[in-house]
């Protein structure tokens, strides 16, 4: 040991910053693993998506299926196609990889939700962590639409019918949607053979390098300003008080590391995921009822299906196709909301000096009800995506039900964001009093 | 040694004979469930180990640090000061700004290389075409009974163009409610519409035909898997209910000598997803 770190240093001169860095101080609470999660699947991803890209072929080419999988023996199927299922039918430990890849995505985006709920509900997104907080929400953003990409790669009939809706959406944007979807298919849906190396190679290389700088930068910047830090015995805004971190901390975040790795492979070899051998393979013809979206896309179908039948028509020319206002409208005014809550809290709910205590939820009732406010319309939205399955559980008429929700998403934020500053409100009052009579 | 070092050591034992498990497993009987369990649990034998170490094992005492407060004005004013001290400032942003932006451009431009230009649309419709089934067997007109739904695709076409797939039903022609200008476009009720869903480009596969023809009773309709646009096949594809902003878009029929369906022409109105 001595002689390695010897060997480092006066080459390197990096003993200084590892001494730093091995007493770095880590304050505790257990929200502050939902980032950590997410980073962890995200490593997950990484190590099964570079297995998965050894045998996913964007070919394009059609040909006779001859595999393990009776059911589609001798069916024409596209070559993307073919080679998955053959991932999964005859390549040892394939399906593992590839269901686990799968789960993964869907944890990594519910952690980053959670974490983002932690951030903005305690406050941590304030000075001086604004850009931290953007590049979180730039990355929250990018890791849906990642994760649309992988399984639209598959050519299955579930990626199929989300391309189709994709390149409706991107038509709809006014004036250039139509070219723009053009170049993107390589001519109009469902495109030219040429379209499936290019998912691919976004998918495999572009986002996920975009993903880990901006991970990369995420981590740097909060090791520069350190952790924000609930108000406790000794702490304050200068000061900060947790778990230094060798050994405690780095042992406890590899054991949540690979607690993350174990219930991901447990979930990838137990729990099945994307079926593609169910499914069958796309036609533009071809369709299935009950299909849904992984979970993180919800809410844009959702957006899809709540919208009355409204497009704006001039001259006799469609200038504002209907997709525009679920698919490109609504996510805009969410992520664009997202972005501005730095902004919005110094303007409205008392932001703007320099925070490293957090709030609890309750401390900022207006804050707080204003972003459940925003959390239960968008929920709403989502749930919307769930009305076929709804129907077919309960009976409750599709129609009927696409009302109540397009009444709820105007009511129910109002109402909450009342009641939410109400609870918070009795809540930080009754805590005060319990600290005076204390 | 207390009884957490033991857990500890415990449960790196157990990480090892899972992962020998996983390798029995990968060479016996690569099955996907028993790697998973196998390998999981490993992991999770791992990731209690390390932190049973890091909560009871080793010292947990607590430690201290100071948050930096950033900011220094006098660097700043420097930094600025550096950036904005070249002689001839204006003339070089300016001039810099054009070329860039030029540059810009010209790198841009082969972006356009990727796809065709949108032209007119066109469809593989025309007058007098057989309607085919999926194999290839022409449509008859005595095969469309009430009540079933059959996709058909213009003789000889590529299936995989979206203005090729139609849907073909039989309505009661006493309900048929067609537009204006549409006469003749559903011999005996027969009607053709595009299978392409004209809100987000999912094909229409549902056909609501209740069996008790009642009143009360929803009437027979069109619908989308996707968003459930829902479209009335008696009044010309009319929406009856979400987000479509569109009718779905008919094509009109005519039978030829051999009780074969045929187009009595193009559709009434552009397919596919609206393009603004």
């Amino acid at each position: 040991m001595t002689d390695a770190v010897r060997f480092i240093d006066e080459r390197l001169g990096t003993a200084g910053l590892m001494r730093k860095t091995l007493r770095y101080v880590f304050p505790d609470h257990w929200s502050f693993m939902l980032g950590e999660i997410a980073l962890y699947a995200f490593v997950v991803l990484v190590a099964t998506g570079i297995f998965l890209t050894f045998y996913y072929v964007a070919g394009d080419t059609e040909a006779a299926y001859h595999g393990a999988y009776e059911p589609l023996q001798g069916r024409l199927l596209p070559e993307q196609y073919r080679s998955v299922l053959s991932l999964v039918y005859d390549v040892p430990a394939g399906n593992l990889i590839r269901q686990t890849h799968h789960w993964a995505a869907n944890v990594f985006v519910v952690a980053i939700v959670l974490h983002l709920i932690r951030i903005v509900t305690t406050g941590a997104f304030r000075k001086p962590r604004e850009i931290n907080y953007w590049i979180g929400v730039t990355l929250l953003g990018l890791a849906m639409f990642e994760g649309f990409l992988g399984y639209s790669l598959i050519d299955d009939l579930l990626s199929g019918m989300g391309l189709a809706i994709a390149y409706s959406v991107g038509l709809s944007i006014p004036f250039v949607g139509d070219d723009a979807m053009y170049l993107v298919w390589g001519g109009q849906y469902p495109g030219a053979p040429g379209f499936w190396p290019r998912l691919e190679i976004v998918h495999v290389l572009i986002v996920p390098a975009v993903l880990a700088t901006l991970i990369a930068l995420h981590l740097a910047s909060i090791t520069r300003q350190h952790h924000t830090q609930f108000d406790g015995p000794n702490r304050s805004e200068r000061r900060l008080v947790g778990t230094p971190l060798w050994p405690a901390y780095a042992l406890r975040s590899i054991g949540l590391m690979l607690m993350t790795f174990a219930v991901l492979l447990l979930l990838g070899g137990l729990v099945q995921i994307n079926p593609i051998w169910l499914w069958g393979p796309y036609e533009p013809y071809l369709s299935t009822n009950g299909a849904q979206p992984d979970w993180y896309l919800g809410w844009l179908i959702g957006g899809l299906r709540l919208m009355p039948p409204l497009e704006i028509r001039l001259f006799g020319h469609t200038v504002v196709p209907n997709p525009f206002w679920g698919g490109v409208a609504f996510p805009l005014v969410v992520f664009a909301t997202l972005y501005a809550l730095p902004l919005l809290d110094r303007r409205w709910f008392g932001g703007g000096r320099r925070h490293n205590l957090l709030d609890r939820p309750r401390d900022n009732p207006r804050r707080t009800a204003f972003f459940l406010a925003f959390l239960s319309w968008v929920a709403i939205v989502f749930l919307t995506g769930a009305t076929d399955r709804w129907y077919v559980l309960s009976g409750m008429g599709y129609e009927g039900q696409i009302w109540v929700l397009r009444v709820a998403a105007v009511v129910a934020p109002v109402v909450i964001y009342f009641v939410v500053r109400r609870v918070c409100t009795e809540l930080r009052e009754s805590s005060g009093r319990r600290y005076e009579e204390a | 040694v207390r009884r957490s070092e033991w857990l500890t050591l415990a449960a790196l034992g157990g990480t090892a004979l899972a992962a020998i498990g996983f390798i029995v497993a990968y060479l016996a009987d690569p099955d996907t469930q028993l790697l998973g369990a196998a390998l999981g649990l490993a992991f999770a034998f791992a990731g209690a180990a390390a932190i049973l170490a890091g909560k009871r094992v080793v010292d947990q005492s607590k430690a201290s640090d100071e948050y930096h407060e950033f900011g220094d004005p006098t660097a700043q004013a420097e930094v600025v000061e550096t950036v904005e001290g070249i002689s001839r400032r204006k003339l070089i942003v300016g001039a810099t700004a054009t070329a860039g932006l030029t540059l810009g451009a010209a790198i841009a431009l082969p972006v356009a290389s990727l796809g065709p230009n949108v032209g007119e649309q066109r469809t593989p419709w025309r007058r007098g075409r057989r309607l085919v089934t999926e194999e290839g067997e022409p449509v008859r007109m005595d095969d469309v009974l009430a009540g079933t739904f059959f996709t058909a695709f213009p003789e000889g076409a590529d299936k995989r163009d979206i203005g090729a797939p139609v849907i073909v039903v039989r309505v009661a022609p006493e309900t048929l409610r067609l537009p204006p200008g549409r006469e003749g476009s559903a011999p005996a009720g027969v009607v053709a519409y595009s299978k392409i869903c004209p809100h987000a480009g999912c094909a229409v596969s549902i056909y609501r035909h209740p069996t008790y023809q009642g009143a009360g009773e929803p009437p027979d309709a069109l619908i989308c898997p996707c968003h459930f646009s829902t479209f009335d096949p008696a009044r010309g594809g009319k929406l009856l209910f979400g987000p479509a902003g569109r009718a779905l878009p008919q094509l009109p029929l005519a039978v030829d000598g051999d009780g074969v369906l045929i187009a009595g022409g193009g559709f009434y109105d552009r397919i596919g997803p609206s393009a603004s």
